[in-house]
């Protein structure tokens, strides 16, 4: 883009004056080609999300696309405020007026064809790198358009592309993943196979949360009575932090806990162990039966909606009970 | 109030509203309406509220969290801010005319309002209103700003804490709130008010009355969003998200109702101005001459009066939701979560351009001022500040890419983002051809413009990174945002703000402000901005999320050294302040001249104006830029032989070169 602005404001100035734009062009040139190359080979490969799924990656190489697209732009102005405020400050004394520009059509419509060439080019690189890799992390509600290749399975086993279920339940101020494939079991780890199609079911029982696996490039939103589905792939093993993202509360700070990527027979061993325990404690049992959303005020062990015990929009007016949030 | 109501000496010498000379009989200060009474109309107001609230609502207990009566405190609110509007006398003049009694000669527009104490008063002078809003917005930021450095020193230590969770996200939110409500009308407010009619040739603005309603709402919504700290403050931040505003304890009514006032400031101003701008331009004063910084009042008006009231409502059904138990935002109950993102976002997004907008009219003057140079490609300014204003109301989604919210739309949302960013660039265009060969002057406003400069390329080009949803996914909600919106809004607005007061404060007030501590404030400012708040992009991009009082312990050496530079930050706003009121109160060192050599109309009056601006309607001949041209017109005939208006009228090209 600056490319055609220089060139065109560096039409020959008159008389002795020095081509200002031929100039600026160069030290242009010169310095966004250093950028470039800096960026690309010295920064990209440190650039958080890092590099632990698809999405990550996806992410990362986009974030390094963009300080490319941008070094330029950032250069050029800096640049020519630089070299500006160096070459036309007033001299001592001076109080004369500048030459009386009103404008130049060359100029302004070369910045114009410039800028609207740059952005489109965004555009298009955002949408292509948001379509393929499913999203890139991102929470998609609850019918996502663009899905990551999988089975759906009932049952999840090792080796095979089955893709895994895990729910994400947030709450005040704690997060809850739940296994449907592993009979419904519950656990405050989060743990994943790697090289496996992940779907994340983002739900929350209060206020609005957001899941962020910060390694794994996954963040989505958790609204009450909202499935919000996000997918990524695992590409590496190792320990992810899961942070609230959204303000929710006094604890909001306190809200994260570590999840961990491991083998997909260690993951299978794990869940089913996992399962089989809380088959046996009985907790299993008690959980409420696993869906897509949860409303607290509602606990089907006991037979009763707690809303209309309660009444929720009469006078007394509860609309979470004392002991709120509920536990499912 | 009775003493306004009942004035016992309601004679004025004229009859009508724009009769009467400054011979009118003028009652003692404290006899007549003004902040005093304003104060105990408030009072009155407030008890009689919550009387009336736990008549109402004496049965409700909306949650268990909270043992106190949302709608006595609401109630309170409102009927106390009525009252606080009557004890100024807002309503005297409504009250006259309706009775067809002739209005009072104390209130009338400049003449008869002198001395100090028509600051503190209901006035129709917009002049007086402008230097109200001045101290008013400056208040409003030295508390925002306090509030900001108790963060910072919470976030000295991860896990050693000054401040308790609680007491931080009051802080937070009282911050964030505060900061936000000031800065909608930090330009707007004072050098809106003030030089909009000055610099479009009018003797007054069009609505007085509402402007200066505009300007004593900001008080009481100040005094109501404090007022939340009683009740322990507010969990939500500035933005309010739902259903965690309706499990809230009673700060969140506070903030509701003090954020909604403002909204309803906001419209006022907006109303006055857009009125204002197309009507009372004098003769000659044509749209390709209009001053650049009266384009982007233009333009902030339109975004002011079409998305605040979204705003509004919002803050209503909020106040609903937790008063009379209705559920617009509850999920649970029928209500949506994301209702209150998306309205609260519909608003949001249009006002970081209602902030933005006003920094750039500004800078705009300031730069042709100082390069002596025309503005380079006026119409692509104009049209710049109009594309970002129009752009402004098809992005807000970009707030909500991660939150499952129309998913399929995030494609077209990331495109309107983006494309905001040609108007966007038109504003560097401009300034970059103003700058061309220009006779650069470094003075202090000259300064700060190429502060804001730098500042909104960081904010602008970081805003492209959040715009792009995969990037976006790592940098949503954290510190990295937060560093975007301190650049744009700290780093624009406020650079922007700043520039101005050093431009304009000699013709408001007759006095100039000390430039050696000028020049020290601003280097200190702009190098203690740059360095609080460029790590934050690093902090956000490295996992810490935004509005948490815990964190990562490796990012406690960033964390610190952003404490540090902020506290220094904050010693050069204690410079600045120290410039200020030692200037204004002890040095008064005058400047009653052109010391820019401005071309602009304003600076063409006596200092300070007149009361009623011009003693006669100029006529305008040429642009306010026309630096450098040889036998230029002046900008305006001050004093135009009579007659010759209503011949401009009949051809307004006929009085060009």
């Amino acid at each position: 883009m600056a490319t055609t602005e220089t060139s065109a404001a560096g039409t020959p100035a008159p008389g002795s004056e020095p081509r200002h734009g031929l100039r600026l062009f160069l030290i242009w040139i010169i310095l966004s080609l250093a950028a470039t190359l800096v960026i690309w080979f010295v920064w990209y490969p440190h650039l958080p999300p890092g590099r632990m799924s698809d999405a990550a990656k996806h992410q990362q190489f986009d974030i390094a696309v963009l300080a490319i697209s941008a070094a330029p732009v950032i250069i050029f102005v800096l640049l020519y405020f630089i070299y500006s405020i160096v070459t036309w400050r007033a001299r001592p004394g001076d109080d004369g007026d500048g030459e009386p520009i009103y404008g130049n059509t060359k100029v302004q419509a070369s910045w114009i064809i410039g800028t609207t060439v740059i952005v489109l080019w965004l555009f298009v690189f955002g949408t292509v790198e948001l379509v393929v890799p499913a999203g890139a992390g991102a929470g998609e509600g609850p019918s996502p358009i663009w899905k990551l290749a999988g089975t759906q399975t009932t049952s999840w086993t090792a080796g095979s592309n089955d893709m895994l279920q895990v729910q994400v339940i947030g709450q005040q101020w704690t997060w809850t993943y739940r296994y449907p494939q592993f009979g419904g079991m519950e656990s405050t780890e989060l743990m994943l196979p790697v090289d496996t199609p992940i779907t994340f079911h983002v739900t929350s029982l209060d206020v609005i949360h957001s899941f962020w696996a910060y390694q794994l490039g996954v963040k989505a939103d958790a609204n009450p009575q909202v499935d919000n589905v996000a997918y990524v792939t695992a590409k590496a093993l190792g320990s992810v932090t899961v942070r609230c993202n959204e303000l929710c509360g006094i604890w909001h700070g306190a809200m994260f806990n570590y999840g961990h990527v491991v083998s997909q027979t260690s993951f299978a061993s794990w869940a089913s162990g996992v399962q089989s325990k809380e088959q046996s404690d009985g907790i299993l049992a008690a959980l409420p039966p696993y869906a897509l959303t949860y409303d607290p005020t509602v606990i089907p062990q006991l037979g009763k909606n707690l809303t209309n015990v309660i009444g929720i929009t009469g006078s007394p007016g509860y609309y979470y009970p004392p002991s709120n949030p509920v536990q499912p | 109030m009775a003493i306004e109501t009942h004035p016992e000496r309601a004679e004025p010498s004229g009859s009508g509203p724009e009769v009467g000379g400054p011979g009118g009989v003028m009652r003692p200060w404290w006899l007549r309406p003004g902040v005093h009474t304003g104060l105990i109309g408030a009072v009155i107001g407030y008890l009689l509220g919550h009387l009336l609230g736990n008549f109402l609502g004496g049965g409700y207990t909306r949650s268990a969290l909270s043992d106190q009566n949302d709608v006595a405190i609401v109630l309170g609110y409102a009927l106390g801010t009525v009252g606080w509007l009557a004890g100024l006398g807002v309503f005297n003049d409504l009250g006259r005319m309706m009775l067809g009694k002739p209005l009072l000669a104390e209130i009338r527009r400049g003449e008869g309002e002198v001395g100090l104490s028509r600051y503190f008063r209901y006035t129709l002078d917009h002049k007086v209103v402008g230097i109200q809003y001045l101290y008013g917005m400056i208040a409003y930021f030295l508390t925002g700003g306090l509030f900001a450095m108790a963060i910072r020193s919470e976030l000295l230590s991860p896990t050693y804490h000054l401040i308790g969770p609680e007491q931080y996200l009051m802080v937070v939110g009282e911050h964030g709130t505060m900061m936000m409500m000031m800065m909608s009308s930090v330009i707007l407010g004072p050098f809106g008010q003030y030089f909009g009619p000055l610099l479009i040739g009018s003797k007054r603005v069009a609505f007085p009355r509402l402007e200066a309603l505009g300007f004593w709402l900001t008080p009481a919504s100040y005094v109501i969003l404090l007022s939340a700290v009683l009740f322990g403050g507010f969990p939500t931040g500035w933005t309010g998200y739902e259903p965690l505003a309706t499990q809230a304890t009673a700060g969140m009514d506070a903030y509701f109702f003090a954020f909604g006032l403002m909204g309803i400031s906001m419209i006022l101003a907006g109303f006055n101005m857009i009125v204002t701008v197309i009507n009372y331009r004098a003769p000659g004063m044509k749209w390709s001459r209009l001053p650049m910084f009266v384009w982007s009042m233009f333009t902030v008006s339109f975004l002011q009066v079409l998305s605040v009231p979204v705003l509004v409502g919002a803050c209503y059904m909020g106040l609903m939701d937790r008063t009379f138990q209705t559920a617009f935002f509850t999920n649970q109950l029928g209500g949506s979560s994301f209702l209150y993102e998306d309205l609260f976002w519909f608003f949001g997004h249009p006002e970081v351009y209602i902030l933005a907008l006003p920094g750039f009219g500004v800078i705009s003057e300031v730069v042709s001022v100082f390069c002596r140079k025309p503005l380079f490609g006026y119409k692509v300014a104009a049209a710049g500040m109009l594309g970002v204003g129009i752009l402004s109301f098809f992005v807000w989604q970009h707030h909500l890419f991660d939150s499952g919210i129309n998913p399929d739309m995030r494609p077209l949302f990331m495109l309107t983002t983006e494309l905001i960013s040609i108007p966007t660039g038109f504003i560097y265009l401009v300034g970059m051809g103003t700058f061309w060969k220009a006779k650069i002057q470094f003075t202090i406003p000259m300064l700060f413009a190429l502060a804001f400069y730098f500042n909104f390329l960081i904010g602008g080009i970081s805003g492209v990174f959040l715009s792009d949803v995969p990037a976006d996914t790592t940098e949503h909600g954290s510190f990295f945002v937060m560093a975007h919106f301190h650049y744009t809004i700290m780093g624009g607005l406020i650079f922007a703000f700043m520039s101005g007061i050093y431009y304009w404060l000699p013709k408001m007030t007759g006095i100039k402000l000390n430039e050696k501590l000028g020049k020290l404030h601003f280097w200190t400012m702009f190098i203690f901005f740059n360095t609080t708040f460029l790590p934050l992009f690093a902090l956000g991009m490295m996992g810490m999320p935004r509005r948490v009082f815990e964190y990562a312990r490796n990012l406690e050496t960033l964390n610190d050294w952003v404490s540090i530079s902020a506290f220094c930050l904050g010693g050069s706003i204690l410079i600045f302040l120290i410039n200020f009121v030692m200037s204004m109160l002890f040095w008064r060192e005058p400047e009653v001249g052109n010391p820019w050599r401005s071309r602009s109309l304003e600076w063409q009056l006596s200092t300070p104006p007149p009361p009623e601006n011009f003693h006669r309607v100029p006529v305008i001949l040429s642009s306010p830029y026309d630096y450098g041209v040889p036998n230029a017109l002046p900008v305006a005939d001050l004093n135009p032989p009579p007659g010759v208006i209503g011949a401009a009228y009949a051809s307004a090209s006929g009085v060009e070169a």
